[in-house]
């Protein structure tokens, strides 16, 4: 259907693309592998390398173990009580961790459970003396639960409410009692979403940087990726970085590699809220039980979203608004999220269109087929090698050659709009196959090519979904904090690194009026992004 | 509540607004009888279904069944068995443990009650399928298998919403020909939604016509399908 012209076009636009982001990938990894420290007689990895491992898998299991079940009760009773007072906030209150920059998250976490925040104040005026603790593995599990919770519950809702109406009719009409239908309705239709969503929660755990950056420290309880950042930051032992490099390579590979095989977990009518007609959970004891679950759920969510607010309030903005810092740090984010947004975009349209241009030979050969299917794994990819290591790959690549800091922001947009690649592509793949399969022949047909087919029949439809991803690609990479902390510098400095620089040397009130900045921005970005795929959704 | 006693269904003065959709139901369906609700789409044959079973509540009215009050009963509370056109059956649940849910819906099982759902299979043509699941089976296998159901729950009342509309026209001949066996060795009370002027025919004792969220015309088969001055209804007999 396509002219030869625009296969062509098609064929080269992704093998450029793709030989960009391999290559940019590839020469990080082989400058790792090929780094010569001097040093012979140290082990590949050694002991404190082992333990770092044993610590990262340990506390993903359990942030797992705890978001899930304790998600579970939480879509249960969601699912359970369509005309819950509020409930289509609530299911938007689920979203909001998700576009919240993680170190904003943290300091809110902090606010609430902070050797100075509100439960320990109480638990010290009830007398209690044994202050809960923030920092070190309890901290980070509270954080990871707080962020992967709202995730995993979202997903099993979206589940629950895929089932077929009449499945809830007929179990009124057997009188099934509640227990019947948790075993016989809903564990069924939970049971095989399970394993995908504790994948991916353990994957979002086993890689994160920022809480444990923020929440963790000192030897015990550090991850891989902040192990990374240390050894090259502080001790500069490029050897050590190699190895944990190497280990979490190998770590996100094998996660990858048994999450492809499980089915990836949907969330889609979730975000309409739209809820089925359900018969029971009307008696007294099951709409206590689903109250205070949900309730509960509400308050250790808004919670630390309160505590960023009214920190963030206290701040002096007219002083704030008016530093120079500010405005420089606010400029430079800019600049790094557009160029990001922009770029994971183009790379994102030239991987999809080269791939419909594949399908639309009729007869592909094996080799295009193999190149169709190489691209499509290319966000995974991008997942498996983690910023912090393309990162160390690039940190000693360039070292030779002067002052990294002098590439940084470079590398730092590179390394953003890559993160952001998976989430542009789940945007726009779905819709720009939609919108092919309603135009493809029509325009063809009537002989619309190049840039009247791009004005008239695929910028009106596609301009929606790609502003949504270019706000989405936008929200991450503004509150990204993991690409700048290796690179970060006087003259490189973002936003969440002017927070987290803040937060370092004690000037709080600053860090919390930046805070709530950046995380206004990150967020309103993100509910501009979920409105235009919502309006979307609605024209389909 | 189980007793295989006919029972007539009656809604009085029943009333009902659904968004901008005002209903008015006052109608009979007699016992013992298959009584067909016919009308355009949209014209409210779901709802009066969905207010007999039980998942609508009337703001206004009364419906009974038998001699009981139902109206504010709980779906599971009234004497009603139900086969919609889809999804009749649990999708991940074999077939005796679907049937067995008829029986108790803690599937609490006798041995006993092991024999009544391989003799509803039987009866239904679907011996020894207790262990299929729905996904292998055809989509009039499935309605067999839901009438199955409908015969181990011993319910008098026997509510249908389109049950063979999803079915290609030779095979709705035959499972109409089953539902009136059926019919005939329970005596139960039949209600049945369709749209096919044909079902009609065949099965009815007495059919309602629905027009706009209220019913046109409510009578005997034989005056219904002679009757020419109801808006609509010449219309929906010739297709």
């Amino acid at each position: 259907m396509l002219t030869r012209t625009e296969r062509y076009q098609g064929y080269a636009g992704g093998a450029v693309v793709f030989a960009a982001i391999a290559l940019f990938i590839a020469l990080a990894v082989f400058a790792l592998l090929s780094f010569d420290s001097g040093e012979t007689d140290r082990p590949l990895f050694d002991a404190y390398v082992w333990r770092i491992l044993r610590f990262t898998l340990w506390q993903a299991g359990l942030s797992t173990l705890l978001s899930v079940a304790l998600a579970l009760p939480v879509a249960l009773a969601l699912a359970r009580q369509p005309h819950f007072p509020g409930r289509i906030w609530i299911i938007r209150l689920m979203a909001v961790p998700m576009g919240l920059p993680v170190l904003i998250g943290a300091l809110g976490l902090i606010g609430i459970w902070g050797r100075t925040g509100i439960l320990n104040s109480a638990l010290a005026a009830i007398g209690l003396s044994e202050p809960v603790s923030i920092y070190g593995l309890s901290g980070i599990l509270i954080a990871h639960v707080f962020f992967n919770l709202p995730l995993a519950c979202r997903l099993l809702l979206a589940g629950l409410e895929r089932l077929p109406p009449d499945y809830w009719r007929l179990s009124a009409s057997l009188g099934l009692p509640a227990l019947s239908i948790f075993r016989f309705v809903e564990w069924p239709a939970i049971k095989p979403l399970l394993a995908g969503i504790a994948g991916l929660v353990f994957m979002l755990c086993a890689t994160s940087f920022t809480l444990v950056l923020v929440l963790g420290g000192g030897p015990a309880a550090t991850t891989l990726e902040v192990a990374i950042y240390q050894s090259l930051r502080f001790d500069f032992d490029p050897q050590r970085a190699i190895s944990l490099a190497l280990l979490q390579i190998a770590v996100t590979a094998s996660i990858l590699a048994l999450m492809a095989l499980l089915p990836t977990p949907k969330d889609d009518s979730a975000v309409t809220g739209r809820a089925a007609r359900r018969f029971d959970g009307t008696g007294f004891g099951a709409r206590a039980w689903d109250g205070i679950i949900v309730v509960l759920a509400v308050i250790f969510l808004c919670l630390p979203l309160a505590s960023i607010l009214f920190a963030g309030l206290k701040a002096d903005f007219a002083r704030l608004l008016t530093t120079p810092a500010f405005w420089k740090a606010a400029w430079t984010s800019f600049w790094i999220a557009f160029l990001a947004g922009l770029i994971s975009l183009t790379a994102s349209i030239a991987i999809i269109n080269a791939r419909a241009a594949i399908a639309d030979a009729r007869k592909p050969g094996l080799a295009p087929r193999g190149f169709s299917a190489l691209l499509a794994s290319l966000s995974s990819l991008v997942l498996l090698v983690p910023p912090v290591v393309i990162g160390t790959g690039w940190f000693l690549l360039l070292r030779p050659y002067g002052d990294v800091a002098s590439f940084a922001p470079l590398l730092v947009v590179m390394i953003n709009a890559m993160t952001a690649l998976p989430f542009v592509m789940r945007v726009l793949s779905p819709a720009f196959a939609t919108h092919r399969q309603r135009t493809a022949r029509q325009a063809a047909n009537l002989g619309i090519f190049g840039f009247a087919r791009l004005r008239l029949i695929d910028l009106p439809v596609l301009a929606a979904p790609l502003a949504t991803a270019f706000s989405f690609a936008m929200a991450l990479s503004l509150g990204d904090l993991g690409a700048v902390t290796l690179f970060g510098s006087e003259e490189l400095v973002t936003l969440p690194w002017l927070v987290y620089s803040r937060l370092g040397s004690y000037r709080t009130a600053d860090a919390d009026g930046f805070a709530l900045i950046l995380a206004l921005l990150c967020l309103g970005l993100t509910i501009a992004g979920t409105a235009g795929q919502r309006g979307r959704k609605d024209d389909g | 509540m189980t007793s295989n006693q006919p029972s007539g269904i009656r809604l009085q003065n029943v009333s009902l607004m659904l968004g901008t959709k005002q209903f008015r139901f006052d109608c009979e369906l007699p016992a013992g009888a298959i009584t067909a609700i016919t009308g355009p789409s949209g014209s409210g044959k779901s709802t009066l279904l969905n207010l007999i079973a039980g998942f609508e509540t009337p703001e206004s009215g009364k419906v009974t069944i038998g001699s009981a009050n139902v109206t504010a009963l709980h779906p599971s509370q009234r004497p009603v068995s139900l086969v919609f056109q889809d999804n009749n059956l649990f999708a991940h649940l074999d077939l005796a443990t679907n049937i067995g849910l008829g029986i108790h819906p803690s599937l609490k099982l006798s041995a006993e009650d092991g024999k009544r759902i391989s003799g509803a299979l039987e009866r239904v043509g679907l011996g020894g399928y207790e262990k299929r699941k729905p996904g292998t089976l055809s989509g009039g296998e499935r309605q067999r298998a839901a009438f199955a159901r409908a015969l181990v729950r011993e319910r008098p009342v026997l509510l249908l919403d389109e049950p063979f509309a999803a079915l290609d026209p030779g095979l709705r001949q035959s499972m109409a020909g089953l539902l009136l066996e059926l019919h005939r060795e329970t005596g139960n009370t039949v209600a049945i939604v369709t749209h096919d002027a044909n079902e009609v025919r065949q099965l009815a004792d007495h059919a309602l016509f629905i027009d706009h969220g209220e019913i046109t015309l409510q009578a005997e088969i034989e005056v219904f399908l002679m009757r020419r001055d109801v808006p609509g209804l010449t219309e929906f007999l010739k297709l």
